[in-house]
């Protein structure tokens, strides 16, 4: 067994893989864990954690690079069922297209768009409602993603964020938060879980979410 | 439940150890700053900042290593600022494990280094900080002029059009300290924290004067209910001198109506 973390080149992975290290080192049996940009690698590898700092388009084009291996890896492994974790980026780039980077090609594994948060916007007291959305907010999850997300507090900084189309929605479980809008916060199916909060910047509600989704999936 | 307002200690770094400036004039020791991290992300800080406040080019090594063993630590988001001059000094502190770079006299000095960070990083990962000092200490509608270098040079800027500049240049957030506070422990000036809040679409942070819980409760409640409307509220003194704990002053916010992070008592 072993866990990759998707190098897209698009910054520090340190703090994405300390929190994976930490959360699994209470496993009885914790698998390898590496950081690999090989498209090879991550295709062999049991899981897929695809982290996002930096933009869509930069996203893109990692995604795109040699003939677009990377994107094929992912969406083959999406397609298989076998586990990915996305985090903000990461969960952004399952849908085909976003408001940041227009033509630039996200995997396109759902149906939907990557919006931005409307600027002008005012919150319930009517004060002047923040992009980027950048802090701590509560999660509310409906149906089976709720034995992963749980009802917590996670730590966001995005000004985007995912709108399934219906036929994607009805397909996934999701979790929403409120910021102006009501958005679409994390997307669960299967062995694949998205998330547009940083778990590993959510302490010990982060490090509990990673917990679960190993135990859940590395069975 | 709306976006939460974040409690942010912030720890002055010299050579190593955790200081902690009383109007930037007779510095104290008050500890090793990886230590003290790990407690106020324990405690339930919601971000920590950790502002370098050396001078030479050894300790700026030391620091780094600071840096990094407190990213390895903590599971909270980190920011660091103090001393960063060019996108490379930028980048080893970002490598060295902090999410967020805060950059002051630099930004004035050379303005394009925020839109340089902001494109090479996003601008959620610059923090633009600002010492604001009132032209008349009576009288908040003179306005504000900008300072450098740890509040001793008066640049002159006006600090409504330095504030515009830089959120378009792509400062992701600003961190707003009075001068004429720092240190007093008398509350924030609220008028500036309002003016900045009011003024800009970016999470503000208000800095500089807190001495009470209902110091940090003004700093962040709404305009519209008479506060100062920041998205977070930094504080040094209170919590080094474990005057008030984290968990006191987020029951103090939530008592007063103030949106904080939920279940941070909670076990895991």
């Amino acid at each position: 067994m072993s866990i990759v973390v998707v190098d897209l080149g698009m910054g520090n992975l340190r703090s994405v893989t300390r929190a994976l290290t930490v959360a699994l080192g209470e496993m009885p049996e914790a698998p390898a864990l590496i950081e690999s940009s090989d498209p090879a690698v991550v295709a062999a590898a049991t899981v897929a954690v695809v982290p996002g700092q930096g933009g869509f388009g930069d996203c893109a084009r990692a995604l795109g690079r040699g003939g677009g291996a990377m994107r094929q890896a992912l969406y083959e492994r999406l397609d298989a069922d076998r586990p990915y974790l996305g985090i903000c980026l990461g969960l952004q780039c399952l849908f085909g297209a976003s408001e940041e980077s227009p033509g630039a090609e996200g995997i396109g594994y759902f149906g939907g768009a990557v919006r931005r948060f409307t600027s002008g916007l005012r919150d319930a007291e009517g004060a002047p409602l923040k992009i980027p959305h950048m802090g701590w907010n509560d999660v509310r999850p409906e149906g089976p993603i709720a034995a992963l997300v749980g009802e917590a507090s996670y730590y966001f900084v995005h000004s985007y964020f995912v709108e399934p189309d219906p036929a994607a929605r009805a397909s996934l479980s999701a979790a929403t938060t409120e910021h102006g809008v009501t958005f679409v916060s994390a997307l669960a199916r299967g062995a694949m879980l998205g998330v547009q909060f940083h778990p590993e910047k959510s302490q010990r509600a982060g490090l509990s979410l990673l917990r679960r989704y190993f135990k859940k999936v590395l069975r | 439940m709306a976006l939460a307002r974040r409690l942010i200690p912030c720890l002055d770094v010299r050579a190593g150890r955790v200081v902690k400036g009383v109007q930037f004039v007779g510095i104290r020791d008050a500890g090793d700053p990886v230590a003290c991290a790990e407690g106020y992300d324990r405690d339930g800080a919601d971000e920590l900042i950790f502002l370098d406040i050396t001078a030479t080019h050894e300790a700026r090594a030391i620091f780094l290593d600071v840096v990094a063993r407190t990213a390895d630590a903590v599971f909270v988001p980190l920011t660091v600022g103090g001393g960063l001059r060019t996108r490379a000094d930028v980048d080893l502190v970002l490598r060295a494990g902090a999410d967020k770079v805060s950059i002051n006299s630099s930004a004035v000095k050379t303005p394009g280094l925020i839109d340089e960070i902001a494109g090479a990083y996003g601008r959620q990962a610059l923090v633009v900080a600002i010492d604001a000092r009132r032209r008349d200490p009576d009288d908040p509608a003179r306005g504000w002029t900008v300072f450098t270098h740890g509040g001793r040079v008066d640049t002159g800027l006006d600090l409504a059009r330095w504030v515009d500049e830089v959120t378009q240049r792509g400062a992701g957030e600003l961190l707003i300290t009075s001068m004429d506070r720092d240190g007093t422990g008398l509350g924030y000036d609220l008028d500036l924290v309002r003016a900045v809040s009011g003024a800009v679409e970016v999470p503000v942070i208000a800095s500089g004067g807190v001495g009470t819980l209902a110091h940090l409760a003004e700093g962040v409640r709404p305009l519209s209910k008479g506060g100062g409307g920041a998205d977070a509220a930094l504080a040094a003194t209170i919590f080094h001198d474990r005057r008030f704990t984290l968990a006191q002053a987020r029951a103090h916010l939530r008592a007063e109506g103030i949106a904080v992070r939920e279940g941070v008592e909670a076990d895991p």
